[in-house]
């Protein structure tokens, strides 16, 4: 019996959500009164040793460099080989992109029960039962798992991250590794900004901004907060910002500590996509916009007045702190 | 060419969100149903269009659910596609969900099987993986493209911080999101249509539930905004470091 926590990379480099899958997988082992293992696959340069101070004893890596690019099915067949063979009766992952592609692969591979989407620990009171947001964010549901081996996703930006003292040990670990059948024939990341699923801090433009040529004043704030950009529906439909900076229903669903939204009305497609987020902040000229009813702050306002202050606001208070 | 749509219903996206029976049900009053977004704009859709390019193929709906579905299957099929089949069952476990559709697809042998990338509902993403695995078929999760050249795909998906372009020999399951297909009405000829299709219903085969739903719960009500006025951003961020710790 152990805990089994999938360390999702990208370039090399372990994954901020990952981190947080490492933490809530080393709780789960708590609660347990197990141990909490890691596996990793592909050609990693950090110091894996480094990631014992998440809480886990033992790393599993499988450093083949075809795993570099994820393969769903190659992945899934080497995690479940390697939690078999571990004994793992929790395998937890992130519910990022690799996440959503894998976890449910090895669910059902393994015929476990999965919960997709998880924001708090299982409650194991009565059953193994999990928390997950349902209703695009707008409720929750405790899900019970029935079977002996359980797979959970955890949503990104829920769990918080906790680094003590300590260092994993790692071990190669030798599994088949099969050869892809979905040749990845180019690959196109975006660089140099915060990931928009990752982000602490969301900075999103709306129609209200009146054009693309006006986002000069939200890139000056997101710059200064070290947040990452995005925009509504309309913004992204009318190429004023790049399709992957779409929040809401059909876009991408962030849950940041702070969203900041500006010249966005707030339909509800939009907020299906926010509304995880721990504080909001609304700028929007119009008093009547949907979005106040489910903002924290608010400013009532010209977005061409109140950003460039909110920014020179937040230097200054940077500059006294 | 054989194409399996999966096609889920789910409430309007404006619905109120409301339990009863102690929290352990979702409640229906009032609901208007339709159907998941994701697998109507962008995965049926699509699958249209790929019958459009080459009229041979044949596109079967499927979907796993109780007769309350049939309105909304009749719809899909109003869009497009030749046949559909409904597993009749309550159960709304992914795993028994996938199993029937995995069984499904087995008996009738698609080159394709298309799901949304989650159901607005569940947001749970799992349907894919789920049913790509039972069939021992790759996995595209997340596309935002998919083009076809013979019995090759080429399709783009997203992937954490960007996007990537793979090539896959058919059979293959692909998660289906924006980018796919742009959405259609369906017209007064193929209302008319789908009210001829044949619906097949089946059995669900035996399968565990590995899940269960024991309770739901609305999150805390917003305190309601404070609002902070134009002229004195100040304040707004003193708020946002002292009071909200988010900056």
């Amino acid at each position: 019996m152990s805990v089994l926590i999938f360390i999702d990379q990208s370039e090399g480099h372990v994954k901020k959500s990952s981190l947080e899958a490492l933490t809530y997988g080393a709780d789960v082992a708590k609660q347990l009164g197990t141990t909490a293992e890691g596996i990793v696959l592909g050609t990693v340069t950090e110091d894996l040793t480094a990631l014992g101070k998440y809480g886990v004893s033992k790393i599993h890596q499988v450093s083949n460099a075809a795993l570099n690019n994820v393969d769903a099915q190659v992945y899934a067949s080497v995690i479940s080989e390697a939690a078999t063979a571990s004994g793992a009766t929790v395998i937890v992952f992130s519910h990022n992109q690799t996440g959503k592609a894998v976890a449910a692969r090895v669910a059902a591979k393994l015929k476990a029960g999965l919960v997709a989407g998880a924001c708090a620990l299982p409650n194991t009171s009565n059953g193994f039962s999990v928390k997950k947001t349902v209703f695009s964010g707008k409720a929750y549901a405790h899900v019970n798992i029935l079977s002996a081996v359980k797979v959970i996703s955890l949503n990104p930006n829920s769990y918080k991250t906790v680094a003590t003292e300590g260092t994993a040990v790692v071990e190669a670990l030798a599994v088949t590794v099969n050869e892809p059948k979905v040749k990845i024939t180019a690959v196109n990341k975006i660089t140099g900004e915060v990931p928009l699923t990752e982000a602490d801090i969301v900075v999103s433009g709306g129609r209200g901004l009146k054009g693309p040529e006006h986002w000069g004043i939200l890139l000056d704030l997101a710059k200064e907060l070290g947040a990452a950009t995005a925009c509504s529906r309309p913004v992204g439909d009318a190429h004023w910002r790049p399709h992957h900076e779409h929040v809401g229903q059909t876009g991408v669903q962030v849950a940041p500590n702070l969203y900041i939204a500006i010249g966005i009305s707030g339909a509800i497609q939009h907020l299906a996509g926010v509304n995880r987020s721990k504080v909001i902040v609304v700028i929007n000229k119009d008093p009547e916009a949907p979005f106040f009813k489910a903002a924290d702050y608010g400013i009532v306002g010209d977005a061409f007045e109140v950003v460039p202050q909110l920014t020179a606001a937040i230097q200054k208070m940077k500059a006294g702190a | 060419m054989k194409i399996l749509v999966c096609v889920s219903k789910t409430p309007d996206t404006t619905s109120k969100i409301a339990f009863t029976d102690g929290n352990t049900k979702f409640d229906e009053a009032g609901v208007q149903w339709i159907i998941n977004p994701y697998d109507e704009w962008y995965s049926l859709v699509r699958a249209i269009e790929l019958k459009e390019a080459n009229p041979a193929a044949t596109i079967h709906l499927i979907t796993v659910g109780n007769a309350d579905a049939e309105p909304i299957i009749r719809k899909a099929l109003a869009l497009g596609g030749d046949e559909a089949i409904r597993v009749n069952t309550d159960n709304s476990d992914a795993y028994y969900i996938a199993a029937q559709i995995a069984e499904v697809a087995k008996q009738g042998g698609y080159d394709l099987i298309f799901t949304g990338k989650e159901t607005i509902d569940y947001n749970g993403s799992s349907i894919g993986g789920m049913v790509a695995e039972l069939v021992d078929s790759p996995y595209i999760s997340l596309a935002t493209k998919f083009d076809l050249n013979g019995t090759t795909a080429t399709v783009v998906r997203e992937i954490d911080g960007g996007e990537e372009t793979a090539e896959v020999a058919l059979p293959v399951v692909v998660s289906c999101q924006k980018g796919m297909a742009e959405q259609r009405i369906p017209n007064m000829r193929g209302i008319m249509a789908a009210r001829t299709k044949p619906l097949k219903v089946v059995e669900p085969i035996a399968v565990d539930a590995l899940t269960s739903i024991q309770s739901f719960e609305l999150p805390p009500a917003k305190a309601g905004v404070k609002l902070v006025a134009p002229d004195n951003v100040a304040e707004l961020v003193r708020l946002l470091h002292e009071e909200a710790k988010a900056i």
